[in-house]
């Protein structure tokens, strides 16, 4: 927080200190997957969790832009599951059945999903709080029927689901697939958490914002509302479906299946207990959604069985219990948790 | 040219007003909040508009900035009918406001605030703003300083970095009237700027006021229960009530008016 307040406040001393953390960055940015690599080819890293850690950053990115839509916007979301499909879906089409490269896939899947959101956003216009939350939600539970409708099958291949193959690293470079992969996946992710920076730190975040806090006070600022309610819309869809075409790709198989409803909820969870106006709190909500995933099922057994349940439970009860358990200790979301934390910690060794 | 100056014939005496109000009513369901009301505001002048609770000032500022539109009549601002802008172009043209009840973005700093109000007279997209596109850094030092330069005239300093959300009301005001003035408004609507404040407090509020009027050369349309700022401060006063305008004159004028006495004696109607 003091890091986003310094940016902001434009003196010269300010902006050189912004200057020297974009450096820092930039820096670990480069360090990091470096070593990571490093310890891959040493044996110390599988490519199993070169797979876990690509995941990470791909539901990151998703995560980050439902924080652009609900944190910064004010827009509730319940179907961004829905995106994520439409990104996984174009990519995985236009691999499998255009023979498209992965690099021309991307941005297509961004435009793609660009467009959906967009043009789901402008009549949600006229959708406030509760209403706009339902469209959604119905929108997260048509995508996988409309996935496996029987005329669609052609192009989608209905419940058999589509084989996407990973593109081998480019230039001989000597990389495993998996490693490969993970560098891609980060470098999408740095180049849009940037983006996001920039649009945030700017007259277009401030009119974001401002909507956000008073919307009828921003009309009189001159601030299209319609306008800006409808391409943030689009730009968080854009994130969330590229999110989804990453996914599709380093899972290598895409089904309607995959994106069911529980999708849209994971990345909402992810995003608020990360923190949902937090652009830090998106990666902590990436590394929550995957890990979720991946151990919630294990969790809620083990917990069934600790306290012998006669009843079978749903993993994602693993999801309701985190969930009030954060906001009952850190209703800001962890990154807005730490800030408090930080903050008595530094007032404790004043003292 | 020609035609501007035809125009302005044409509309009679009070086309060199920057506002004409022309017989502007206002109905919600069958409350009658404005009825048939018109005047002018003179360029460069500090006209008070003033009546008793639930007379219909603050609809008739809202129709001004097309929050609401009338039933009848018409709103001329620079010679122009406003009523068929839509409500964002309103700031563009001119017309700048604060809120009766403070309207702030409480999650922005107040500087980020103040910043909002530059929205209307500068023009970076997302694209510009998300790839930090040249013409990025040349607006945004724009939008800085002209924000800087209004925290001064407002003396808001140190408020600059705090979150508007968490400050007191009538330091909310003021903040309200530097982000009104960002946007460099011809006409600037105030609506109850006085409303918490105390002795010394309205004393500088009226410096502030006269200044802002000689110095960013603006027009200002001040909705006020203050009668001692309202009558120091004013050029020209109107009063209004139940939606009906009463009198308009000098303030001396109208504070005579038995009309005005009754209305707030509350004796008549
Ligand atoms: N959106 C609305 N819907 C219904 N009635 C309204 C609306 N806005 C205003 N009114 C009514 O119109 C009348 C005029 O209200 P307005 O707020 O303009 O008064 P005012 O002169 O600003 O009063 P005050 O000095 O108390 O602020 C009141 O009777 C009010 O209840
Ligand atoms: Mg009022």
């Amino acid at each position: 927080m003091a890091d986003t307040v310094a940016s902001r406040n434009g003196t010269p001393a300010a902006s050189a200190a912004g200057f020297v953390w974009g450096y820092r960055y930039g820096l670990l940015l480069v360090v990091l997957p470096l070593l990571l690599i490093a310890g891959g080819k040493a044996g110390f890293v599988s490519n199993f969790q070169f797979l876990q850690l690509s995941l990470m950053i791909v539901y990151a990115i998703a995560v980050l832009g439902l924080n652009l839509l609900t944190g910064f916007n004010g827009q509730i979301s319940l179907g961004h599951g829905a995106f994520f499909a439409a990104g996984a879906y174009t990519a995985a089409i236009l691999i499998d059945q255009h023979n498209w490269p992965l690099w021309a896939t991307l941005p297509m899947a961004a435009l793609v999903c660009f467009f959906a959101g967009y043009l789901f956003g402008l009549p949600a216009l006229r959708l406030e709080g509760h209403y706009l939350a339902l469209a959604t939600f119905a929108l997260a539970v048509a995508v996988p029927q409309i996935l496996k409708y029987r005329h669609l099958e052609p192009i989608t291949k209905g419940v058999m689901g589509i084989n996407v193959f990973k593109s081998d690293p480019p230039f001989g470079l000597p990389l495993s697939t998996d490693q490969w992969m993970f560098l891609v996946v980060l470098a999408v992710a740095a180049f849009m958490f940037w983006i996001a920076r920039n649009l945030l730190d700017s007259r277009t975040g401030r009119a974001l914002i401002a909507i956000r806090d008073h919307s009828m006070a921003a009309s009189t600022m001159g601030i299209n509302v319609a306008h800006y309610k409808a391409v943030v819309f689009g730009i968080s869809a854009l994130y969330t479906g590229l999110a989804g075409a990453l996914h599709g790709v380093i899972f290598e198989f895409v089904s309607p299946d995959s994106f069911r409803f529980e999708l849209s909820i994971a990345i909402l969870v992810g995003a608020v207990v990360g923190g949902i106006a937090s652009l830090p709190g998106a990666v902590i909500g990436g590394v929550f959604v995957q890990v979720i995933e991946k151990y919630a099922d294990a969790l809620t057994k083990q917990i069934s069985a600790a306290v012998q349940l006669p009843l079978e439970l749903d993993p994602w009860l693993i999801y309701g219990i985190v969930l009030i358990a954060l906001m009952y200790a850190m209703p800001t979301g962890i990154v807005g948790g730490m800030a408090v934390l930080w903050r008595r910690l530094k007032a404790m060794r004043g003292l | 040219m020609v035609a501007a100056v035809a125009e302005r014939v044409a509309a009679g005496p009070s086309a060199n007003a920057l506002l004409n109000v022309q017989n502007v009513s206002v109905r919600f369901g069958g409350i009658v909040a404005l009825n048939g009301v018109s005047f002018d505001v003179p360029r460069g002048a500090i006209l008070g508009l003033i009546g008793p609770n639930g007379a219909g000032k603050t609809t008739l500022f809202n129709c001004f900035s097309r929050l609401y539109i009338p039933n009848s009549g018409d709103i001329l601002f620079e010679g122009r009918s406003i009523l068929r802008e839509p409500r964002h172009a309103i700031p563009r043209l001119g017309i700048g406001r604060t809120f009766q009840n403070a309207a702030l973005f409480d999650g922005l700093s107040v500087r980020d605030n103040i910043k909002v109000g530059c929205h209307a007279s500068t023009g970076n997209g997302f694209l510009t703003n998300a790839l930090r596109l040249p013409a990025r850094h040349t607006e945004e030092e724009r939008i800085g300083k002209r924000a800087d330069e209004m925290t001064a005239v407002l003396d808001l300093g140190s408020y600059a970095q705090r979150p508007a959300g968490g400050l007191p009301f009538p330091i909310k005001k003021r903040v309200e009237i530097a982000r009104a003035l960002a946007g460099a408004p011809k006409l600037l609507l105030l609506d109850e700027p006085a409303a918490g404040l105390n002795h010394e407090e309205v004393d500088a509020l009226r410096a502030q006021i006269r200044r802002i009027r000689d110095a960013q050369n603006v027009t200002v349309l001040l909705v006020e229960h203050h009668m001692s700022l309202v009558m120091s401060v004013c050029d020209k006063v109107v009063a209004i009530d139940f939606g009906k305008k009463i009198a308009e004159g000098t303030p001396a004028e109208v504070q005579k008016n038995p009309d005005v006495i009754r209305a707030y004696l509350g004796t008549g109607a």
